[in-house]
């Protein structure tokens, strides 16, 4: 890089962009903890640590291999199926404008991380309360270069969808399908928990289900209103799309959930809510706000049906990813081919406004991401598995995750505790009663 | 049943909260109380014993003790009537 760059601002950056961007990419990175929260209340309380902790340990191992490999892999340059490694360690990446947008190629690298990171995040919800977070760090690290970096160049960074002419604002394909068609792949890998379907293992804190997915909602609107990486009308119809598809999924989750039980719940409108910004995701600068209502109402549909069904089978994905992830994002990639509007976004109609090859490419990313994303997650765990243990002992799954697989308890009451000296050495566990 | 802590001679707990690193002695338990008429006292100590069972320190107990009264306070009923099953 040449001096003055650092000195001058640098010609093609355009600040009001570049403002939001910023704000966005931080509004983006708080979906993962806000996801954590919503995981970790699903959970029973032995294992509320550990399954918040894989969202965070997400943060933690995908920010590192997103600058070391991932971005470049997915953003470097127009190869059909993978990027190159012209940006690898951050290689170039500094305050030039990224090519076809007006703000640093660092902000953009920064935002596109946030999403690498929640992807990885999210696919956690298929295995938490009993597989090993030894384990899950090793595979987020290789699913984020693997399976993200792949399907976000697919979709985004120029790779064959792109050219081929799929939509997909804001990550209908590597995020939303890619995780949730994943995460059916890592539950079926790594098993169910040792007492699915025998005994009822139910969420253990309904407030921090509603109040992470009201904090991811508040993130999505960096998410989709980011994808435009600008101030111009694409983002703009994001953002609104952002605030009314989901509305429109409460109000018919609502519904469902009256026929269903006659009462209406707050775990399936925290659900609702996720499946409505899914839903949004991949359409948000596409459609109309009108037929954003529309797809916020039809979403529920899919997606209920499978949480109802998936329950009823011996396939522990246990929180749902394929349901609220998977089929929202599937749908709404769908959607998309029907009633994208070029009035609206200046690209493309979809079959409502007579082109129906738009739905064709639509169908081809809503078949493409799910099947990639599927065989690859499970190859890639049936290689970790070959040469580490995928989960937790039966005994350690009973005791909880928090105990075992981090020395900490959420709800540790002190009683009981007895304080150990560093100089007594100890720390590993001794009986005090000889069992012989 | 109730919710209670105590110690049964299994491992202690190790855990560390930000270098304070502590011995959690009691684990999370939970305590039968049953009442049964004489010919339930085996059957009931047999499915304790094969339900309860993992194998490893910790398992817990089982004590039989003798009851000198028991009333069924919906009927009036006392003693055997009172904690033998009614079939419906």
């Amino acid at each position: 890089m040449s001096p003055p760059a650092l000195l001058a601002a640098v010609s093609g950056i355009d600040t009001g962009d570049t403002a939001w961007m910023l704000i966005a990419t931080a509004l983006v990175l708080m979906m993962t903890p806000a996801l954590g929260l919503f995981y970790a209340g699903l959970v029973r309380s032995k294992n509320t640590l550990n399954t918040f902790m894989m969202c965070i340990g997400a943060i933690a191992v995908a920010m590192v291999t997103w600058a070391l490999v991932g971005y470049s892999l997915a953003f470097d340059g127009t190869g059909s199926l993978i990027g190159g490694l012209g940006y690898v360690g951050l290689h170039g990446v500094d305050f030039a404008p990224r090519e076809g947008t007006a703000i640093p190629h660092l902000v953009f690298m920064a935002f596109q991380a946030t999403f690498c990171i929640i992807t990885v995040a999210l696919v956690s919800g298929a295995v938490v309360e009993r597989m090993r977070f030894g384990a899950f760090l090793v595979f987020a690290a290789l699913w984020s270069v693997c399976v993200y970096a792949v399907l976000a160049h697919w979709a985004f960074g120029g790779g064959w969808l792109q050219a081929n002419g799929t939509l997909d604002f804001a990550g209908g394909v590597p995020v939303e399908m890619g995780s949730g068609f994943s995460a059916l792949a890592a539950a079926l890998v790594v098993g169910a928990r040792k007492d699915y379907g025998r005994q009822a293992l139910l969420p253990h804190n309904a407030v921090y289900v509603l109040l992470g997915a009201g904090l991811l909602w508040f993130g999505w609107f960096g998410f989709n209103g980011g994808s435009g990486f600008s101030t111009g009308n694409p983002s703009v119809l994001a953002f609104t799309n952002t605030l009314l598809t989901p509305a429109c999924t409460l109000v018919v989750w609502f519904g469902l959930d009256l026929l269903r039980g006659r009462k209406v719940t707050a775990i399936g409108a925290a659900t609702a809510i996720v499946v409505g910004c899914v839903a949004i995701t991949p359409a948000g600068g596409f459609i109309s706000p009108g037929w954003a209502m529309l797809l916020g109402g039809l979403a529920a549909l899919p997606s209920y049906a499978i949480i109802v069904w998936r329950t009823r089978t011996r396939v522990d994905e246990t929180l749902d990813v394929l349901a609220a992830h998977g089929m929202a994002g599937f749908f709404g990639i769908l959607f998309i081919g029907f009633f994208a509007e070029l009035s609206w976004n200046g690209v493309s109609n979809g079959l409502f406004y007579g082109n129906a090859a738009q739905l064709g490419d639509q169908a081809l990313a809503a078949l493409a991401g799910p099947t990639y994303a599927f065989i690859a997650t499970f190859v890639l765990l049936k290689l970790i598995g070959a040469v580490m243990p995928l989960r937790a002992s039966e005994h350690e799954e009973a005791l909880g995750m928090d105990v075992v697989q981090h020395g900490e308890e959420a709800y540790v009451t002190g009683e009981g505790a007895i304080l150990v000296f560093p100089e007594d050495g100890g720390t590993a566990g001794v009986p005090v009663a000889d069992p012989g | 049943m109730s919710r209670v802590q105590g110690h049964g001679g299994e491992l202690e707990r190790v855990e560390t909260y930000r270098g304070t690193t502590v011995k959690i002695g009691l684990a999370e338990k939970v305590r039968f109380e049953i009442a049964v008429s004489d010919e339930f006292v085996q059957p009931t100590v047999d499915a304790l014993c094969e339900g309860a069972r993992t194998g490893e320190v910790g398992d817990g107990k089982i004590f039989v003790l003798p009851l000198d009264r028991a009333v069924r306070i919906r009927t009036g009923e006392t003693d055997h009537g009172a904690v033998t099953p009614v079939d419906k």
